[in-house]
């Protein structure tokens, strides 16, 4: 593997002095709206918009001056403060604008705020709206400060910050008893992967002494294979948890209780990308260690296609496309996982997986608004007619992510195949083979949705929705459809300091056709041949079909993921607890409580005593002074 | 004078109060015998001071009296309030003060 020279970050000058704001900005936003209350209810939702906005503008700007400069002085760090100096240990808090910040800085900014312009639309009739564009920026803010920390102490902020965002966001319809476990659900999962974080954290402070990207990186290769390893593993089960990854992918589908914004914004800009942003970040860790690199590629390979065959036995148009999201985060893993020669790729992957997953999503929510919002697909049908720029933007979308030639997903998915294929042939297959799965389930969400016959519920009477909502998603439709080719020849060369640079393979040019890419793309047309022979071509059923193959059943089922975990994890854990609070109980109580008991027995047979009749008390008092007198005259004798 | 004469019908005094105090039920009753038990004390400390010659066994009487009218003042009170209460000066039927 190449080792990669860190590159000392410039120090911040001119705009750059002002990259906090760009955290700050949305922050002030969340603020404003949740404490304000309800004196902000009428104009609320369009702070909500403009501060993402206004952090966009500003990150444009930045990028703007990033490109202008030479490429060697493209990181610039900005401190902030001292957060902490004990001993000979300080953590001074900054952040770091380089090649790879900035672009996830304009993925959440720019998508971010798209979203936010739709959710005013979206959620025109919800009395709670407000809170809910606080809650957004929110996210916004927390998912800014992690890819903007230079240091893992400050991306672990805004790490915790996205997982309580995402916590509120898909709870938000609280009073719904599925929305509440859910988001509680998302919650516990994530804690599961920022135990990771945190031992990961913790091995560095012991190791190096510090937890800044500067340090690390700069002396990764200090380490030894075991202690990177270790690292490496404890990074992963961190990216696992919030990219869910298996085995940590189960909050996922539920998460789609929340309103579908904050599930584009979830899937698309924020939250699942945390854990691919990681891995590509702390490449120099990777670099020392086989091993962990491995299970990368591996965790990658399986949730790619767990994800992909959860997406073909789904009916919740949301459902299939979240499965479809593990799916690509695990093209994104697993690119990420390859080394150098795949970090770029998965980068571009997820910029391109943004903008049309995004674009996808809130066209779901779309579609959702025109029936009344029902998610499940074998009530759609020939929608297409209906909701025109729904279905154009949608199926822009949908060319996109199978992988279309010249469309964003056709880049991106093709490099990170090609790639897996010169890692490893296995790898490389499955991956491929993901990629006409895809393509199936993707194409047979299109047809129930927006083809066939009308198989509306009683009573829907479907309309496109308003143009605050159409307008995002042609927005988002451009990028999808030429986001891929602007960016497949520059990317690599301008993530080439950040992530280091990998063997030349096949200089990625506009028309280049290899064999896999070939291949692939024959898997594609087979997976959308047979999505139109299984589905197209037959009546849907309203109703699901019953089905005894144990396939379709699993994928039903989420792949078993809950009931695995409730066997393995929850039935042990709450026998665990039962013993535990016997054991407090009977033992620890019990010793406590019995000396208390035989205390109390003693008091009720001693209070007998007290019985209220004076010469009892006389005679008691005689008693005494008799006894006394008996011991004294005793003594006197004695 | 031989004092043991004064001690023993001290000693008798004392005896017969305190019998009285625990058999008899009479609050007016119980409190002469509480007086008696009082004032053979009183007898016993005026014999011993009258033997050793020295004044202190006279003083501490003096206190003992002093006590000992304070308290019928404000015992004769409380016996008087219960009777007009309870139409009773029996010490058993004031038996409500306990667990």
């Amino acid at each position: 593997m190449t080792l990669l020279e860190v590159v000392a970050p410039q120090a911040a000058t001119g705009a750059f002095s002002l990259a906090w704001l760009l955290i700050a900005l949305p922050a002030l936003g969340a603020l404003v709206l949740l404490l304000g209350g309800r004196r902000t209810d009428r104009w609320g939702h369009w702070l909500g918009v403009a501060t993402p906005i206004a952090s966009f503008v500003l990150a444009v700007v930045l990028f703007a001056a990033l490109m202008a400069s030479p490429a060697e002085q493209r990181a610039v760090a900005v401190p902030l403060y001292r957060f902490l100096e004990v001993g000979g240990w300080e953590v001074s808090l900054g952040l770091l604008v380089d090649q790879l910040s900035i672009l996830f800085v304009l993925l959440i900014t720019g998508v971010g705020s798209l979203i936010h312009v739709y959710s005013v639309g979206y959620m025109a009739h919800d009395a709670r709206r407000r809170r809910f564009f606080g809650y957004l920026n929110l996210f916004v803010t927390a998912m800014l400060l992690l890819v903007l920390a230079d240091d893992y102490l400050l991306l672990f902020v805004g790490w915790e910050g996205v997982g309580l965002a995402s916590y509120l966001l898909i709870g938000f319809w609280q009073h719904r008893r599925s929305a509440a476990t859910a988001a509680k659900k998302a919650f516990v999962v994530n804690r599961v992967g920022d135990m990771g974080m945190v031992l990961a954290i913790s091995l560095m402070l012991a190791t190096f002494g510090s937890s800044a990207f500067a340090d690390v990186h700069a002396r990764a290769g200090e380490l030894g294979a075991g202690v990177a390893t270790t690292l490496g593993l404890l990074l992963l089960l961190g990216a696992c948890g919030k990219s869910a990854q298996v085995p940590l992918q189960s909050w996922l589908l539920d998460a789609m209780e929340g309103p579908t914004p904050v599930s584009a914004l979830i899937h698309a800009a924020t939250m699942v990308t945390a854990g691919v942003y990681l891995v590509v970040r702390s490449n120099p860790v990777y670099a020392q260690t086989e091993a962990a690199s491995t299970a990368v590629v591996v965790v990658g390979t399986v949730t790619l296609l767990f994800g992909a065959w959860i997406g073909c036995a789904k009916d919740d148009i949301k459902k299939v496309l979240a499965g479809s999201t593990m799916s690509q985060i695990g093209y994104m893993m697993l690119a990420a996982g390859i080394g150098p020669a795949g970090y770029a790729f998965a980068i571009f992957h997820l910029l391109t997986h943004g903008f049309f997953k995004a674009n996808m999503f809130l066209g779901a929510g779309s579609v959702m608004h025109a029936m009344d919002d029902g998610v499940d697909m074998r009530r759609y049908g020939a929608l297409a007619r209906v909701l025109p720029i729904t279905f154009a933007t949608f199926g822009i979308g949908y060319l996109a992510i199978i992988g279309f030639p010249f469309l964003a997903g056709f880049y991106s998915k093709d490099h990170i195949i090609e790639a897996a294929f010169e890692h490893n042939v296995v790898v490389g297959s499955l991956a491929m083979l993901g990629a006409g799965v895809t393509a199936f389930y993707m194409t047979r969400l299109m047809l129930m949705t927006f083809f066939g016959t009308r198989r509306w519920a009683d009573g829907v009477h479907p309309h496109e929705s308003p143009l605050v909502m159409t307008v995002p998603l042609v927005l988002l439709a451009i990028p999808s459809a030429i986001g891929g080719l602007l960016l497949n020849n520059w990317i690599g060369g301008w993530l080439e300091p950040v992530v280091g640079h990998g063997e030349e393979h096949g200089a990625p040019s506009l028309l280049h056709f290899s064999v896999v890419g070939g291949l692939t793309l024959l898997l594609v047309a087979a997976g959308v041949a047979l999505a139109v022979v299984l589905v197209g071509r037959r009546e849907v059923p309203v109703t699901a079909p019953r089905t005894r193959s144990p396939f379709v059943l699993a994928g039903r089922h989420d792949l078993y993921g809950d009931a695995f975990n409730e066997t393995v994890f929850m039935r042990p854990g709450i026998g665990l607890v039962r013993a535990v609070v016997a054991t407090d109980r009977r033992v620890v109580d019990g010793g406590w409580t019995g000396g208390a008991d035989a205390l109390a027995g003693l008091s009720q047979v001693s209070r007998r005593a007290q019985n209220g009749y004076v010469r009892s008390y006389a005679l008691t008092m005689v008693a005494g002074a008799a006894l006394v007198a008996v011991v004294l005259i005793l003594g006197r004798l004695g | 004078m031989d004092p043991n004469h004064y001690l023993v019908l001290s000693g008798m005094l004392f005896t017969i109060g305190a019998i009285g105090f625990l058999v008899r039920r009479n609050a007016i009753v119980a409190f002469m015998c509480v007086e008696l038990m009082l004032n053979a004390c009183n007898l016993a400390l005026v014999t011993f001071s009258s033997h050793w010659g020295v004044l202190d066994g006279q003083v501490a009487s003096f206190f003992v009296m002093v006590v000992a009218a304070a308290e019928v003042v404000v015992g004769l009170a409380i016996i008087v309030s219960i009777y007009r209460t309870r139409r009773s000066a029996s010490v058993d039927d004031a038996n409500l003060l306990k667990l």
